[in-house]
């Protein structure tokens, strides 16, 4: 194949006719590539505003219209009487969502300066920051007055991600007093929302139940959000409201405390650790559970700061724990009118006495009474009234051990109930099956004697305990009852005779006004006579710690079970001091709780005068430790994983499964505040048992026939 | 001109043209009176009285001679180059405020951006050029140097302002009337084949960082919704969302509530489409097609080589802003700040504009044959 390549073109000769033409050609080139411009613009637009109109119109739509959920008001709370346990109140906050957030660091820097945010507000923030989930909103701050809060609205197109809002933050009025009962609420863990997916809980500002009431009655306090459509510009101002569905509030719960007892009993409950409880013997209601120290639960719904976590862990009276529902005590000499009612069940003539010498020789061993001195000839209402063990060492080698803690059930200890509580520790009655099973050792007769002194084995909760007092004083099988239904309790009979029980609330009685143990209890209001029973419970053995005085953590825990009025029980109510030193730091704030029962005014004197001592009531010493703290710690506090948090919590309410271990021997009882008219022991005229009996049998007498000691 | 001729004078004047340039203009107000929220101020009556003014300005162009604009060509390029100069000494000197772009000359009663004047300075200073270019030496070297001096000086002046669109405006109107003075096609093909390696160096090594952006978000303006790709986005939902008919008159909820940036200048057909629809968009795409249409043909009608390059260079620079702006507020081209001609609110491209209608109704004066003034 050839190829002939031609030379170049001489150049060639441009006239003006020949540009004439050329532009003629080129201006309508020009004007068809201005044609087409044209058709490929007006098919653009077409493309835009045909074709893809409802998608653009869409767009536009949800540019110009923001929705945004209103989150409904949660209910309230409320005692028997209508007065607020936990309320809503109107709030300024600002609250951040992470995933929004462009510059944290600035961001966070110009709201501290804005807020006047102090190092460890904006430490906790920090904390919390780090571990929120991005569409999980954090709260800045709230309860804000305007002038901070419309600081940060007008900046709001500076900081993305910032979001403010008037709202309504919960509010508890009594503050750390209701801790425990009513618990606390706080933004919605990553666990929560997994498990709930409703959208609500990533509003920002929105709180769900994280402990006791707040967490039980979640469902019923949440009630339905409203949603506000409203017309925003781009800088995010609102033009104009569209459209406004209200929130639903949420429904209220009404509780059978009574706020007024509740905040007294929390308050008179001191620098203690420890609890009260107080039951209507008529109905079950229960009117206060007070568990001390406590947490505040107004703090806490902002989020648990590090401060906060150093001061719950550094103090050693657990303030985590409810120690209403999770404390387990041995009972001590609480027990004593419950035995008696189950030795009379069995068949005991309360008249029947042991000659107490200040010890019990069964075999080869000897069990001690707390007087050393012995209490003389003691039949069963002397035995309770001055809490005399030999009397009961003596009488379990005949009754049993079974009808004790048959009985024990039946009066409510070992029992869970049923109750809108996150958890309950139910304790332990001990009996031979019991052993057996647990441990695979035969019961002995030291175990019987423990237990006949509530030592040993028995562990109960101090609402057992309230429950025990309130079924011994009615004699019917009272459920305790949280919630107020204004109804009576058709609660059926124990099917005690009810001669048993006028016995043992005889005796109960003489604890406090006749020569028992308890004279401080007997409250300041003329005329009202209660029956009680002290009971010290020892936590080491006397080789280690007297109970009385050294390490707080070895001190006896204190007692005192109690009723009134004795004759025609109207209330029950248990107080347990945790390392009080004994059952006398339970009895002196007993006489408290029930002269405010029958004398408000009174009690509260009596409270404020003991106040003026302490340092303020409960919730300004809470106060001012949390303030010490800041002076003393600043942000130098560690920082708590979340892990950690919840190990904490899981420690201090897992008392059930503590290791119980196993006893080898007999514990010595602990003394009991000596009766105060010691100087003529038997002389209440009252009694039913006969003073000055008839020489009893010897004080080894029993037969073991029962207790299987062999010893 | 003489005031007994005034009637005739004004029946001479090319009504065709006239009157969709006043809807057109009317439609503008109308936009801008509701971009203000519905006030005519601050937008729509100064849009107006501007409008009537520079019309005055425009008219009073078209009286002139023919010969006079032969005469002004050089010195009124060079007058506007100088202000250029100037531009950037204030710049550098530190007079103006704008933080590394310096565009206005601050005369006290108005700002002046030369540059813009420049845009019928080049097709004016070039029409002349190649008119006294002697016909055979188009093809050679002295048809394209001199004039790639005359595109390129005020060019490079406007490039490091920096102004990438009115450099772009300036070079495009130059390099059309070189194309239209009759230069070899292979001039042009051979310029475009070297610049297809030159266009990526220059957009990595040549353009400024927010340059670069613009174009980028051109094709995703999503990866970006809050910032490069924000007005394009916010413009096309305007234009979507008006569908055919439009939201109606008062009614563009992306204007009004802020979400379209620049409603009132550069984006100002995306505030149109919004309430006036597609038929509205169509309505403005027509208008301009009258007018662009009318100035070719005014331009192949005229005899002589200055005034067919004069018209069809006035022509061009029209179509040059009306169609970056178009392309750009729907998403064709990236966001360059030019504004649409007639439309959007601002006294400069006004100006511009009005002074190319100015000249194109000279020629078109011209054209009606001999008259004693031509």
């Amino acid at each position: 194949m050839k190829f002939r390549f031609r030379r170049a073109k001489p150049p060639r000769h441009i006239s003006s006719g020949i540009l004439r033409n050329s532009f003629e050609r080129r201006t309508v080139v020009l004007g068809s590539l201005q044609g087409g411009v044209a058709c490929l613009l007006a098919a653009r637009l077409g493309y835009l505003a045909i074709f893809e109109n409802e998608k653009y119109k869409l767009e536009a739509e949800s540019n110009r219209v923001n929705l945004s959920l209103i989150p409904p008001r949660r209910g309230w709370i409320l005692d028997r009487n209508g007065t607020p346990l936990a309320s809503n109140r109107a709030d300024f906050r600002v609250d951040v969502i992470p995933e929004r957030m462009q510059d944290k660091d600035a961001t966070i820097e110009m709201l501290s300066k804005l807020l006047n945010m102090t190092p460890i507000a904006r430490q906790d923030l920090q904390d919390k920051l780090e571990d929120a989930r991005g569409f999980a909103p954090v709260e800045v701050a709230s309860r804000l007055d305007l002038d901070s809060f419309s600081a940060v609205s007008v900046r709001l197109p500076e900081l993305p991600g910032v979001v403010t809002q008037r709202g309504y933050s919960r509010f508890y009025p009594d503050g750390v007093n209701v801790g425990h009962l009513v618990g606390y609420v706080g933004s919605a863990s990553a666990e929560e929302y997994e498990k709930d997916r409703d959208p609500l809980l990533l509003t920002p500002g929105y709180k769900v139940g994280k402990d006791g009431l707040e967490k039980v009655f979640e469902h019923e306090l949440r009630g339905k959000p409203g949603a506000r459509r409203t017309e925003v510009t781009a800088m995010g101002r609102v033009v104009r409201d569209l459209e406004t569905r209200d929130d639903t509030p949420g429904e209220t719960v009404k509780l059978t405390i009574d706020a007024g007892l509740q905040d007294f009993a929390a308050r008179r409950l001191g620098t203690e650790s420890g609890s009260i409880v107080v039951i209507d013997c008529q109905n079950g209601d229960i009117l206060a559970m007070a568990s001390m120290p406590s947490f505040d639960p107004n703090s806490f719904s902002d989020g648990i700061g590090r401060l906060e976590w150093k001061m719950l862990a550094d103090d050693d009276h657990v303030p985590l724990r409810n120690k209403v529902l999770r404390g387990l005590y041995p009972p001590g000499s609480t027990v004593k009118p419950m035995v008696s009612l189950a030795f009379r069940e069995a068949g005991l003539d309360p008249d029947e006495s042991v000659y107490c010498g200040g010890g019990l020789r069964v075999g080869n061993r000897v069990f001690h009474c707390w007087k050393r001195g012995g209490h003389g000839q003691v039949n069963m209402a002397k035995g309770i009234y001055q809490s005399c063990d030999v009397y009961f060492y003596a009488m379990v080698q005949r009754m049993g051990m079974d009808v004790i803690s048959a009985m024990a059930r039946k009066l409510g200890l070992g029992q869970e109930f049923d109750l809108p509580v996150v958890g309950q520790s139910y304790g332990t009655v001990p009996d031979p099956a019991w052993k057996l099973r647990k441990y695979g050792k035969q019961w002995q007769t030291f175990d019987s004697v423990n237990a006949t002194i509530g030592q040993g084995y028995f562990l109960v909760n101090p609402l057992q305990m309230a429950v025990m007092s309130s079924r011994i004083a009615s004699g019917k099988k009272l459920m305790p009852r949280l919630l107020y239904t204004g109804k009576p309790q058709e609660a059926e009979s124990l099917g005690i005779p009810q001669d048993h029980l006028d016995y043992v609330h005889q005796a109960m009685r003489d604890v406090v006004n006749g020569p028992g143990t308890a004279h401080v209890a007997a409250p300041l209001v003329p005329g009202i006579e209660i029956a009680g029973k002290t009971g010290t419970a020892q936590v080491v053995s006397l080789s280690v710690s007297n109970g009385k005085s050294g390490p707080f953590k070895y001190r006896d825990h204190g007692h005192f079970m109690s009723f009134a009025p004795w004759d025609k029980p109207r209330y029950a109510c248990a107080i347990s001091i945790e390392h009080g030193g004994g059952s006398g730091a339970a009895t002196p704030i007993a006489r408290d709780i029930w002269t405010y029962l029958f004398d408000r005014e009174k009690g509260l004197s009596q409270l404020e005068a003991l106040e003026s001592q302490w340092g303020g009531t409960s919730q300004e010493r809470a106060n001012a430790r949390y303030a010490s703290y800041v002076r003393e710690y600043g942000v130098s506090a560690p920082k708590v994983s979340t892990e950690q948090e919840a190990e904490a919590v899981r420690a201090a309410e897992n008392t059930q499964n503590q290791p119980q271990p196993i006893m080898s021997e007999a514990q010595t009882p602990r003394p009991e505040p000596a009766p105060t008219n010691s100087g003529a022991p038997d002389s209440a005229a009252t009694r039913p048992a006969a003073s000055n009996g008839p020489a009893p049998s010897s004080g080894a007498a029993p037969n073991p026939n029962t207790g299987g000691g062999t010893q | 001109m003489n005031l007994m001729n005034l009637p005739a004078a004004f029946a001479r004047q090319p009504w065709i043209v006239l009157i969709p340039l006043f809807g057109l203009v009317s439609l503008g107000a109308a936009v801008l009176y509701s971009a203000a929220g519905g006030s005519l101020h601050p937008y729509a009556l100064s849009h107006v009285l501007r409008f009537l003014l520079f019309l005055v300005m425009a008219f009073a162009i078209s009286s002139f001679s023919r010969n006079f604009f032969r005469m002004m060509a050089y010195p009124a390029y060079a007058a506007a180059l100088l202000l250029l100069v100037l531009v950037e000494l204030v710049g550098a000197v530190g007079v103006g405020v704008g933080a590394g772009s310096q565009r206005w000359l601050d005369l006290g009663f108005m700002t002046l951006q030369p540059s813009e004047l420049m845009k019928p300075g080049i097709v004016l200073v070039l029409a002349k050029f190649y008119e006294t270019l002697p016909a055979p030496l188009t093809a050679s070297w002295r048809g394209l140097i001199p004039a790639g001096i005359l595109i390129g000086a005020p060019a490079l002046l406007v490039l490091i302002q920096p102004d990438l669109g009115t450099a772009l405006a300036i070079c495009f109107g130059g390099v059309v009337i070189m194309f239209l003075a009759g230069l070899p096609l292979s001039w042009f093909i051979g310029a475009v084949v070297p610049l297809i390696p030159i266009i990526p160096a220059a957009f990595f090594f040549v353009l400024h960082d927010y340059q670069r952006k613009r174009i980028l978000t051109l094709f995703d303006p999503e990866a970006d919704p809050q910032g490069d790709g924000y007005h394009i986005i916010q413009s096309k939902i305007a234009i979507g969302s008006g569908g055919f008919f439009g939201k109606g008159f008062g009614n563009g909820s992306q204007s009004h509530l802020q979400y379209l940036p620049e409603s009132h200048t550069d984006f100002v057909f995306a505030t149109m489409a919004e309430e006036w629809g597609m038929i509205g968009g169509l309505f403005v795409i027509m208008v301009f097609a009258i007018i662009l249409g009318w100035g070719l043909r005014v331009a192949s009608k005229s005899q002589d080589r200055f005034s067919s390059l004069l018209a069809a260079g006035m022509t061009t620079t029209i179509f040059f802003y009306v169609a970056i702006n178009l392309m750009m507020v729907t998403g064709m081209a990236p966001v360059v700040g030019i504004p649409l001609p007639w439309m959007s609110h601002g006294g400069t491209s006004m100006m511009t504009n009005m002074i190319c209608l100015g000249v194109l109704l000279a020629v078109n004066r011209w054209n009606r044959g001999p008259s004693s003034l031509s």
